[in-house]
């Protein structure tokens, strides 16, 4: 056994109002640049949806993930070799039109347009050709709330196995949030699909990097992560990804997505896992075995033996308290209602998502499902059970039953010690809960106190290094030592393109007007 | 013999070696961030699959071709092939690679000229880079029709002795292309060049591509530590976990 120690995050989607501030927050920190301009760190898809890029979810398309091959598993893009013989044109890159074209309007036209008889408008302008577009096609969040026609929408991949028509209909119509970002995963297949080896996994928190460095801009882990929350950044040649906002973690700061998020819906809290099981963990046999497989990876942070061996392991200590009031760990593992997003993709993701409650269907309020005891049966709710299933335990529905009772029962036990002033022990005892647990997840899920939500040790490298030596340094920064994060031209080249869209005009001295040089 | 004969051929070689090895040397060292293969494929796939494929595969077989066709020792060479067959062999294989290369390129370069995405974001080093190795891969062809006319290998050999002679530093090696046809004396002088500007260019890619053989052999998962051991950490307990930081 080797015990790791990782932050991991989970997202409470019934709370999740869709309102995108930790996309754009997030957007705001990290990808406002020339290059980055199509690329969501963190973004908020509405189901069902065919999302962001395209059809994402489907990996008959894409080849990402793993798939399972005798005993082991191997890359869907295919073995080692294989992918070094995609390196010249990798056949399974998503192109930009499958994010979307990077656009900016023409503001400027606005303030210096001619009379005329139509009021004048900022027309679209492409980033990457830095011409008038005619049109925009997609964007970032074109489905949201449940935007164009069901017939598109309805590609999405977690409709398999269900008879899909009939959620067309306006009576049956359902829709879900569900933010994403980087699954730092325990198994990364964009680690495993790199040439040049420079993504890795950090040891002390499970952050999943890429050096900038040594990324050769091959783009292997770009279709290899079935997430695609890999962006190849078109103008500096170097693949980026969602660094989990590590400066900040490594401070005890939540990230800045959390952080910012209104409905308090994201929780950071340490899990402890055995990383010699990984690998048996990721080529369980039945794909619906992979949510329970790696549930037995996580270790029980108040289990005496679990701590001696994370001690040996070099787990510092303010890790393994952090870990024992971790918040995920109490979702995930304690009571079972936070699951992986997509499991099946056999990468052990480390975001993981408590499924959404939703309002009872036209069927249940005519009386056609029963009412089960206090709380509505789950059957009887708009968001199918299947869907979730699809999306978060491989079509396994039985977990996402099961959490979701647990979510129902907790409100009812609520409703009645609220209105009635009396404790319905008998809603929890049906579904495997006490008091004591179900004041604790209300807690968690109700009040969400952000001392509650977030519980980040802080890192060590005052003991790792000798920080007297990094005084003054730079912190993110991109190129050589200070670069602010533009790569100026140099004896070696600079970056690809990345002139401005608009040129800023200037007045010099001499009183005429010039294209101002940043 | 002129003097820019023996410039170019005796002293110009070495210069370009130098500038190729040291170049890379400091790039790698000072200024990895620029080191890149700079693919276009994420603005525009279309006519990369075929050009990039035909190009790479072919200028790969190229170039182990001139590498081991000029630097494997006459000796061993002899043992393996006579003279003819080794001149056939180089005509036609390098030959086929040579046209896929070229037939690759061109469909590259039409790609960065008229697609109005890639050529907005093509650098003058780009097309430049482009250009000499159009150039670069027509000579090399133009060749073969030189060399069908001295079928019995002597002008090849010739060549051989004076690739082997700049890795052995021969005095006087610029002598040996005295009388060799104008298009290897270009070929080889635009092919130094190519390595003379090879640590200014994307062209340092090529150093990552034949590095990246490495993978086949590497373990699936990489994990980094830092360069400390946590495990000599003195124990706190408690602490470290900061609350509510506004």
């Amino acid at each position: 056994m080797k015990i790791r120690a990782q932050i991991a995050m989970v997202l409470n989607l019934d709370k999740c109002i869709g309102c995108h501030t930790c996309s754009v927050t997030c957007k705001n920190v990290w990808t406002s640049r020339v290059g980055m301009e199509y690329a969501w760190f963190n973004n908020v898809e509405t189901k069902p949806g065919i999302g962001y890029p395209k059809d994402w979810e489907n990996q008959e398309r894409w080849k990402g993930g793993w798939e399972r091959k005798g005993d082991g598993i191997r890359l869907k893009q295919g073995s080692r070799l294989g992918v070094l013989m995609k390196i010249f044109a990798n056949p399974n890159l998503p192109q930009i039109d499958d994010y979307y074209e990077p656009f900016t309007y023409d503001y400027e036209f606005i303030q210096t347009a001619p009379e005329m008889p139509t009021p004048p408008a900022a027309r679209p302008i492409s980033v990457i050709t830095r011409k008038r577009m005619q049109k925009i096609e997609w964007g970032p969040n074109w489905e949201e709330i449940l935007g164009g026609e069901f017939s598109k929408r309805s590609q999405d991949y977690n409709f398999a196995d269900m008879q899909k028509d009939m959620y067309g209909e306006f009576e049956n119509t359902f829709m879900m949030y569900l933010p994403r970002l980087c699954e730092h995963c325990l198994n990364p297949a964009c680690v495993a699909s790199c040439p040049s080896g420079s993504i890795y996994k950090r040891e002390e928190d499970g952050i999943v990097l890429i050096d900038q460095d040594k990324c050769r801009g091959w783009r292997m882990c770009v279709s290899g992560c079935p997430y695609k929350k890999i962006y190849y950044n078109w103008t500096s040649g170097k693949a980026e990804k969602c660094i989990f906002c590590y400066p900040r973690i490594e401070a005890g700061q939540p990230t800045v997505c959390s952080e910012t998020c209104v409905g308090r819906i994201r929780y950071l809290g340490v899990l402890l896992y055995d990383a010699d099981g990984i690998e048996k963990a990721a080529a369980a046999a039945d794909p619906q075995d992979l949510y329970q497989a790696q549930l037995d990876l996580f270790l029980d942070p108040h289990d005496p033996a679990v701590q001696e061996q994370a001690r040996k392991d070099g787990v510092p200590e303010n890790w393994l308290e952090a870990a024992r009031r971790s918040p995920t760990y109490k979702m995930a593992i304690d009571w079972k209602i936070a699951f992986p997003l997509h499991p099946e993709y056999r990468t052990l993701p480390m975001v993981w998502y408590v499924p959404p409650l939703s309002p009872i269907s036209a069927r249940a309020n005519v009386g056609q499902v029963a009412d089960a005891g206090g709380i509505p049966d789950v059957r009887s709710l708009r968001i199918p059970v299947r869907y979730l299933a699809n999306l978060l335990t491989a079509g396994k529905e039985e977990p996402v039953v099961h959490a979701l009772e647990r979510m129902l029962a907790m409100r009812a036990f609520y409703r009645t010690r609220q209105l009635d002033a009396r404790d319905d022990v008998a809603l929890l005892t049906r579904v495997g809960l006490d008091v004591a647990e179900v004041e604790s997840m209300h807690r968690y899920l109700s009040i969400a106190d952000y001392e509650d939500r977030f519980v980040i040790p802080t890192t060590h490298r005052e003991y790792a290094e000798t920080a007297y030596y990094l005084r003054g340094e730079c912190g993110f920064s991109f190129g050589n030592g200070c670069s602010p994060g533009e790569t100026s031209e140099s004896l070696f080249g600079g970056k690809m393109g990345g002139k401005r869209v608009f040129p800023i005009r200037v007045r010099g001295e001499d009183g005429r007007e010039k294209i101002a040089d940043f | 013999m002129s003097a820019l004969h023996g410039f170019l051929f005796g002293i110009y070689p070495y210069i370009a070696l130098a500038v190729f090895f040291i170049g890379s040397l400091i790039r790698f060292d000072r200024d990895q961030y620029t080191w890149k293969s700079d693919s276009s494929q994420l603005l525009r796939g279309g006519e990369l699959r075929w050009g990039s494929n035909l190009f790479h595969f072919g200028v790969l077989v190229v170039f182990f071709g001139h590498l081991f066709g000029f630097l494997i020792p006459e000796s061993i060479a002899d043992l393996m092939m006579t003279p003819t067959e080794h001149a056939l062999l180089a005509m036609i294989g390098g030959g086929i690679a040579g046209v896929a290369a070229l037939a690759g390129l061109t469909l590259l370069i039409h790609r960065r000229l008229v697609d109005p995405r890639i050529h907005a974001n093509t650098r003058p080093w780009d097309m430049g880079v482009l250009s000499v190795l159009w150039i670069q891969l027509v000579l090399g062809l133009w060749t073969i029709y030189f060399s069908t006319q001295h079928l019995d290998g002597a002008m090849f050999l010739q060549l051989v002795a004076y690739v082997q002679g700049i890795v052995s530093f021969r005095a006087g090696n610029a002598d040996l292309l005295n009388g060799v046809p104008w298009v290897y004396q270009a070929h080889i002088a635009l092919g130094l060049t190519i390595f003379l500007i090879f640590p200014f260019t994307r062209l340092a890619h090529i150093w990552s591509g034949f590095a990246t053989v490495a993978y086949l052999f590497r373990p699936p998962q990489l994990v980094r530590k830092r360069a400390g051991d946590a495990r000599k950490l003195p124990r706190v307990a408690g602490g470290d976990i900061p609350s509510r930081q506004r």
